[in-house]
């Protein structure tokens, strides 16, 4: 088998500050493939933003440390020049972002930005074919009226066109891996709906790996076929999206999971909050990172959470379903505590 | 009036207490703690009483033409004839998406608008006829929560300052009181009292959303208009802010008027909900008549739409409902039935006459010509006779309109019955 | 667009009309009377009581202020003749007549007139040094943000910034002129651009340097203040997510943002410059608008004072609605209405 198209190893950003050094992604291992689409799961600061722009570079030379690896297609990306990356960008990897109003130059035409794109790694295009080309990507999101809307300015989008714009935008060089950081966070839920039917289509369509970042386990669990699961810096879970969502083996996750209600579940199920706050990536806490919020340290003999990190290790679900825990029996606790608590309704009967 | 006393206040929340400072050890609560604090989804009061009354309010924004007379051109119809009801100490959740008029709905409530039209009654009084003056000693009653606790706090003032301008407004208490007043309700809302004379730039966004909730509680008021309290939270501590409004509303009673684009955190906390859709109510009911039971495309769609983490996994995925295209612009909504231009059921009455809002079981109305459940839809409209129109909008001269569709709110004792075809009876 | 110039315009003569009438009403009911000075001037002062009476008849003091306000903005419109005592000539003003100058007798408005070009020049060759400076200079430490250069030349630039402009200006003169000598340079003044252009030029250099340099550090602040914030937006990410070269990153989408709020203050600076700038045409040696006005108020010559005044006041309002046309061309979401 091929190496898949983008393998991360050990990576680690650090941004040096005035109070210490910001440790905001740790150690952090992940790989997709073609047609695959890794979910990235987190809250603010949880790294999954950081780890991401590091894969295209994004990062200041100056400001950001960055040790490990980062391969896309074997190509090494970390400690590549800034001309290499740029021919990368946009090109074979490329990155869409949550407020597509922010994120679209408001002083320029929409396909003006789109054509923009197109002609940096299409140098021999002329002005006209890249005005087609944005046309043509414009009418391939599903905006009405393509050849005439190529000339508005992003202010005369709606939000979810938008949001249309900036993923044409990011497809239009035909890259091979999409980078999808909150893509639809901003959106209301019917538009957030459409988008995601957006990108389920055209990831079929042109066989790209997509990752897709967000803090909507809702949004991981129609998208993505992987999932990753990060909290201040580390991945703490990470498999099959399935596995993880039906099976989850990390405190953390189960958090997540008991945080949000749905619109179906049965309405005894109870809404559990995680007690604390995220910590700081200034100086995290020892051990694991999660500890000092974990309701379920109890069950874990000694002060081993608060002294050891555990490693991100399988856990008893098979070699794919890794965890970062040093609970030994976690699915049965899940199973057993949890999931009456939250789920009523999806407890087998004995 | 209900005292709080830091007895009543802070013991229940001290489980998932958050303060900025990392927790000792012992202090971490073990999950059967944390459990039983957490809420299941609140419950409804099918007897209490309402303690707001909103009849047909209407807010216009007028728009003006460009160049150097300034004639008023046409009108935002931001909120266009909404009738409802806040039962004392129970909550109704009001969902839809950007646009819809829900925020401005919880403005015109709390009077940070002077509505164009309707009434708004508390008390006995009706909020939309006072003058400014007038209602200064009401508006202790009706208080409000923001989405952004980071705009919506002064960064130069402190926790104190912030928390104290309430009752200094209203000068309600000897100002030797105050400090101990405002400590008390740091701790209702799961602060320590030594965040008196910190500056809200030291907290956490969660803690700034606590802050925000200890000034709207400071004169304890009957009615509590949270504006997205959680939207702009993270997710983990989305649920602490939830936990946190539900042990607030069981031990002061005070009534919530919840709004939220979020159909999953207004389900767990509203035991009734209105859907709007361009400044109209389309279907309004108990949790079961929305959730499960709905009856309007829009709130179909609305609920398709969610993402499910436990549907995408069993597989037992819905399909969705595609909606087409954006909301209309409420300078010119469409004729008849708003909904019409992105429904997938319209026909012609929709966008000849406007549907009334029908009730159709004990606690739930719908505004739909064709109201059915998913799949169900009838094809003949079911308004048809009322309105005393044909099948397609055209006046029938043969029948006899009905006069009693005004739009009303609370519920009426008789419904039309839709599955057994009768007038259903409470 | 063309709705919303009208209206400005109409707006701005209304202002106009204010300051106008303000500064009259000044002087009017001020503390010193205008005909006291007049009278001194001219029987080189031996005004009696007697005297001073006929002056005030003769330029209107003793009727009341609106009559006499109403006869100013007439002859603004249609031209006057002015007497200032009963035995002495009278001077034909004509439309638009802002007076005759108590001092000098000249039409004051002829005599702006052949001022403005002076001050003309010191305004177009200072501000033009200093933005050609300072943006450059400014974009080129927003790149380079907390790097050494960067913080040298912000706190190089804070020190030049922190000396008063009179005494930078002052300092510079001395130095160039009376020190050093430097050839060129140091014959300031200024002379028609029409007679001699090489002239004119060495007349202003000193003046346009000295301005430049001081502008120079305040516009460098302005610009590399709004360049850092535009280099943190989220569509300058976006454009380096596209793979664009460092150069179109930094000038097609960055710099293009940063110029909206460096261009207002601009506005608002050019205008005052061109209203006259009392130290570096007194310093210089430049015998321009702000100067005359300075002169004016020594000597109580009212119709000097109030033409500076209004003259100022039109200025900045000009500029202030080019300030919205400019922002309206760079920006497309403003839409002047």
């Amino acid at each position: 088998m091929d190496d898949p198209l983008l393998v991360v190893e050990d990576l680690t950003v650090q941004f040096p500050t005035e109070d210490g050094v910001v440790t905001a992604v740790s150690n952090l291992s992940y790989q997709v493939e073609l047609g695959k689409t890794l979910g990235i799961v987190g809250e603010s600061g949880s790294g999954k933003s950081v780890s991401s722009m590091a894969v295209l570079g994004l990062h200041d030379a100056r400001s950001a440390r960055i040790t490990g690896s980062i391969r896309v297609r074997g190509t090494e990306v970390v400690g590549m020049s800034e001309a290499k990356l740029r021919k990368l960008r946009g090109n074979e990897i490329a990155m869409i972002f949550q407020d597509a109003l922010a994120a679209l130059h408001p002083f320029y035409r929409v396909g003006g930005q789109l054509a923009e794109a197109y002609r940096v790694h299409h140098p021999s295009a002329s002005k006209r074919d890249a005005r087609r080309k944005a046309i043509e990507m414009l009418d391939r999101v599903g905006i009405p009226k393509p050849d005439r809307r190529v000339d508005d300015f992003p202010h005369q989008f709606s939000g979810g066109m938008r949001q249309r714009a900036m993923i044409a935008m990011g497809l239009i060089n035909d890259p091979s891996l999409l980078i999808a950081d909150e893509p639809t966070t901003a959106l209301d839920v019917t538009v957030q709906a459409q988008i995601l039917d957006l990108l389920q289509d055209l990831q079929r369509e042109f066989n790209s790996a997509v990752i897709i970042i967000t803090h909507d386990l809702g949004v991981i669990a129609e998208m993505a076929d992987d999932v990753l699961v990060m909290y201040a810096g580390r991945a703490v879970e990470y498999g099959p999206c399935k596995e993880i969502m039906v099976h989850p083996e990390m405190p953390y996750t189960w958090g997540l999971l008991s945080s949000v209600p749905d619109v179906t579940s049965d309405t005894s199920a109870r809404m559990i909050p995680i007690p604390g706050n995220p910590p700081s990536l200034l100086s995290p806490p020892t051990g694991c990172a999660f500890h000092p919020r974990c309701v379920h340290r109890d069950k874990v003999p000694g002060d081993l959470c608060s002294t050891t990190l555990p490693e991100l290790i399988p856990g008893g679900r098979g070699p794919q379903h890794l965890k970062r825990c040093h609970l030994s029996n976690s699915d049965a606790i899940y199973e057993a505590e949890v999931l009456p608590e939250i789920a009523p309704d999806l407890v087998e009967e004995p | 009036m209900a005292s709080m006393s830091p007895e009543q206040g802070s013991g229940d929340m001290a489980a998932y207490q958050a303060t900025d400072t990392p927790e000792p050890e012992s202090d971490v609560p073990s999950f059967a703690d944390v459990a039983e604090h957490g809420h299941a989804a609140s419950e409804l009061d099918p007897d209490a009483e309402p303690v707001l009354t909103v009849e047909n309010l209407r807010m216009y924004f007028p728009v003006r033409s460009p160049g150097l007379i300034r004639r008023k051109i046409g009108d935002v119809q931001a909120v266009d004839g909404i009738s409802f009801e806040v039962p004392k100490g129970g909550s109704l959740g009001l969902v839809g998406e950007s646009g819809c008029g829900k925020s401005t709905t919880g403005r015109l409530i709390t009077r940070l608008y002077k509505p164009t039209g309707g009434s708004m009654q508390f008390e006995g009084v009706d909020l939309a006829k006072l003058s400014n003056r007038e209602l200064k000693p009401l508006r202790r009653n009706v208080q409000m929560i923001f989405q952004d606790p980071y705009t919506s706090l002064n960064p130069r003032q402190t926790v104190g300052a912030i928390v104290s301008a309430p009752l200094q407004v209203h000068n309600i208490l000897p100002r030797n009181q105050i400090k101990r007043r405002v400590q008390e309700l740091l701790e209702v809302v799961g602060l320590s009292p030594e965040h008196y004379n910190r500056y809200p730039n030291e907290f956490s966004g969660g803690q700034r959303q606590r802050i925000g909730i200890a000034r709207a509680l400071t004169l304890n008021p009957k009615l509590l208009v949270a504006d997205e309290p959680v939207s702009a939270l993270d997710v983990s501590i989305q649920a602490q802010v939830i936990n946190l409004l539900q042990d607030i509303q069981q031990e002061f009673g005070v009534a919530f008027l919840f709004i939220a684009h979020d159909l999953a955190v207004v389900r767990h906390f509203c035991p009734e909900v209105a859907v709007m859709y361009l400044g109209k109510i389309v279907e309004i009911g108990d949790r079961d008549s929305i959730y499960s039971n709905a009856h309007h495309p829009y709130t179909q769609a609305l609920l398709s739409a969610v993402p499910d983490v436990k549907q995408a996994v069993t597989g037992e995925r819905r399909e969705r409902i595609r909606l087409t295209g954006d909301v209309p612009s409420p300078i010119d909504p469409p004729s008849g039935c708003r909904f019409r231009t992105r429904c997938p059921i319209a026909q012609e009455i929709c966008a000849r006459h406007e549907p009334p809002l029908l009730q159709i079981g004990k606690r739930h109305k719908v505004a739909c010509h064709f109201p059915g459940r998913l799949g169900e839809h009838p094809r003949e409209p079911f308004t048809a006779r009322l309105l005393g129109v044909d099948a397609e909008g055209q006046p029938d001269p043969g029948s006899s309109p009905a006069t009693d569709l005004v739009e009303q709110p609370g519920y009426a004792d008789t419904w039309f019955d839709l599955d057994a075809k009768t007038i259903g009876r409470a | 667009m063309f709705a919303y110039l009208v209206k400005r315009v109409l707006s701005g003569i209304v202002v106009l009309f204010l300051v106008s009438l303000s500064i009259f009403l000044l002087f009017w009911f001020g503390p010193s009377e205008p005909a006291q000075s007049i009278c001194d001037r001219e029987t080189s002062n031996r005004c009696t009581p007697e005297r001073l009476e006929v002056f005030r008849e003769t330029l209107g003091f003793n009727n009341p202020w609106y009559q006499e306000y109403g006869t100013f903005i007439d002859g603004v419109f249609t031209g006057r003749e002015i007497k200032f005592s009963k035995n002495t000539k009278v001077y034909d003003c004509e439309a638009p007549c802002l007076g005759i100058s108590y001092r000098t007798k000249q039409d004051v408005f002829d005599e702006m007139k052949t001022r403005m070009p002076a001050t003309l020049s010191v305004a177009l060759g200072g501000a033009t040094l200093y933005l050609l400076l300072g943006i450059p200079i400014g974009v080129a430490a927003a790149k380079r943000r907390g790097t050494l250069a960067d913080k040298a030349l912000v706190s190089s630039f804070l020190a030049i910034s922190s000396i008063p402009y009179y005494l930078f200006a002052l300092l510079a003169w001395l130095f160039v002129t009376i020190n050093l000598q430097v050839p060129v340079i140091s014959d300031t003044g200024y002379f028609p651009i029409t007679d001699n252009p090489g002239k004119w030029a060495s007349g202003m250099l000193l003046a346009w340097i000295a301005l430049g340099i001081f502008g120079c550090t305040q516009y460098t602040r302005y610009s590399r203040g709004s360049m850092v914030e535009v280099l943190s937006e989220d569509y300058i990410r976006t454009a380096k997510a596209k793979g664009l070269p460092n150069r179109t990153v930094i000038y097609k989408h960055g710099l293009r943002s940063a110029l909206v709020p460096v261009v207002t203050i601009f506005g608002i600076d050019f205008g005052t410059l061109l209203a006259g700038t009392i130290f570096t045409e007194r310093i210089f040696d430049i015998e321009g608008i702000g100067l005359w006005g300075l002169e004016a108020v020594y000597q109580k010559d009212l119709p000097v004072v109030s033409a500076t005044a209004l003259f100022g006041a039109a200025i900045l309002i000009t500029s202030n609605l080019i300030v919205d046309v400019i922002y309206s061309v760079l920006d497309p979401r403003v839409r002047l209405s």
